[in-house]
């Protein structure tokens, strides 16, 4: 797909209008309200949220009208709102991310630490309909293990469920022209990936 | 639209949507129009590049200060009195005639918010997210950044926590510069990566 060229605004305000730092607020205040209440919902879940917009929308409306969404749809599916409230006020149809569709665990991680810096590792080929953060665009590619860092909450848990699973997250370096197979020289990529999205060559 | 019993209605306005959402969350007690006004002010006024630009220049006049930063961001910006969000995994990466570094969140939108404020649009949008891992030497070159073919670019993709900043080369003929001064030259784009000072 291309995607085109980057439209830089040299004049951008930080906030177009207010309902902007209001959404944003009101993610805030969500996320530090969750505990409290009793929901299982995070940092993570906001992305997962996003992820369940509409492709169509989610390419085609700017940033914070996708952010309006995602936490509508949080705040809808804690229970702290309904949806026909919310078009009752708005004076029209709200839209949501679509329901959750994924109940259990399709990665419930490892858990521990299996690779040390210097090991090569392949990115698991799995493709799941829920919540990850492994990049698609590394799956089946090939790279060494630059930094271990410590262990972390795995985001394919803790969206799915209210467990949580602590496992390491490692700096993977690739060739961006193996990953590519295009031949361009002299770039690498770097992500960061939960041991369980890797595995020995 | 993004709803499945809505086919052909339009959604209302956006900012009717938002209204709608502030209001229903103030009256069940999760935010008052204060908070809203704090955290716009916050985001506005406290938050921006200005502190990642005093951490470069501390940088590159303080060889002890850019070995401590480099071994750990988070450390080295707290040492300076910068406590913001999003820079609890700080990693700083160092450009050098050899070497340059771009950041990117290429599954939704990770930023050192803490350093470098809020991410400007084209940081959040489709374009860059995707095309700055696929093919970053054309689009540094488009964006204004051509880099020599000899140059290795190294693309950071902030995917778990750590959060990244990249410490650009301080530009030649600068050497009576006080520190404040340096500062002043510190883009946000420098420190992304996608400017050359």
């Amino acid at each position: 797909m291309d995607f085109g060229g980057v439209t830089v605004d040299p004049d951008e305000p930080v906030f177009r209008a207010r309902w902007e730092a209001a959404v944003m607020a009101a993610a805030l205040a969500l996320l530090s309200a969750a505990p409290a209440r009793g929901w299982n919902q995070t940092l993570s879940s906001f992305r997962y949220a996003r992820e369940r917009i509409d492709p169509v929308d989610y390419l085609g409306s700017p940033y914070y009208e996708r952010w309006l969404t995602t936490v509508a749809t949080i705040a809808v599916e804690s229970g702290v709102v309904r949806r026909e409230e919310l078009e009752k006020r708005a004076g029209g149809p709200f839209p949501l991310a679509r329901p959750l569709r994924v109940h259990g665990l399709e990665n419930p991680g490892s858990g521990v630490s299996r690779f040390a810096v210097g090991d090569r590792v392949r990115v698991w080929q799995r493709h799941p309909l829920g919540h990850t953060r492994c990049p698609g665009y590394l799956r089946g590619h090939v790279g060494t293990v630059l930094r271990s860092h410590g262990a972390s909450s795995l985001p394919d848990v803790e969206v799915h469920s209210r467990l949580r699973v602590q496992e390491a997250v490692y700096t993977v370096r690739f060739d961006a022209g193996e990953v590519w197979g295009d031949g361009q020289t002299g770039v690498c990529l770097h992500a960061d990936l939960w041991d369980s999205y890797l595995e020995t060559p | 639209m993004t709803t499945d019993h809505h086919h052909g209605t339009p959604p209302a306005p956006v900012e009717r949507r938002a209204v709608a959402l502030e209001e229903l969350l103030v009256e069940q007690g999760l935010i008052s129009h204060e908070d809203i006004d704090a955290v716009q002010q916050e985001y506005e006024t406290q938050l921006g590049p200005m502190h990642g630009a005093r951490v470069v220049a501390r940088a590159w006049v303080d060889p002890s200060y850019r070995e401590r930063l480099l071994a750990n961001g988070t450390r080295a910006v707290h040492e300076l009195g910068i406590e913001g969000p999003e820079i609890e995994h700080l990693v700083v990466v160092a450009n050098s005639p050899e070497v340059h570094h771009v950041v990117v969140c290429t599954l939704c939108s990770c930023y050192p918010w803490g350093v470098l404020g809020l991410p400007p649009n084209w940081y959040k949008d489709p374009p860059y997210r995707a095309r700055v891992v696929r093919e970053p030497r054309v689009l540094l070159a488009e964006m204004g950044c051509p880099l020599e073919e000899s140059v290795e670019i190294q693309v950071w993709d902030s995917s778990a926590d750590c959060r990244y900043l990249v410490l650009p080369e301080r530009p030649a003929g600068t050497d009576g510069l006080s520190e404040e001064a340096l500062a002043g030259l510190v883009t946000r784009d420098s420190m992304v990566g996608v400017e050359v000072l």
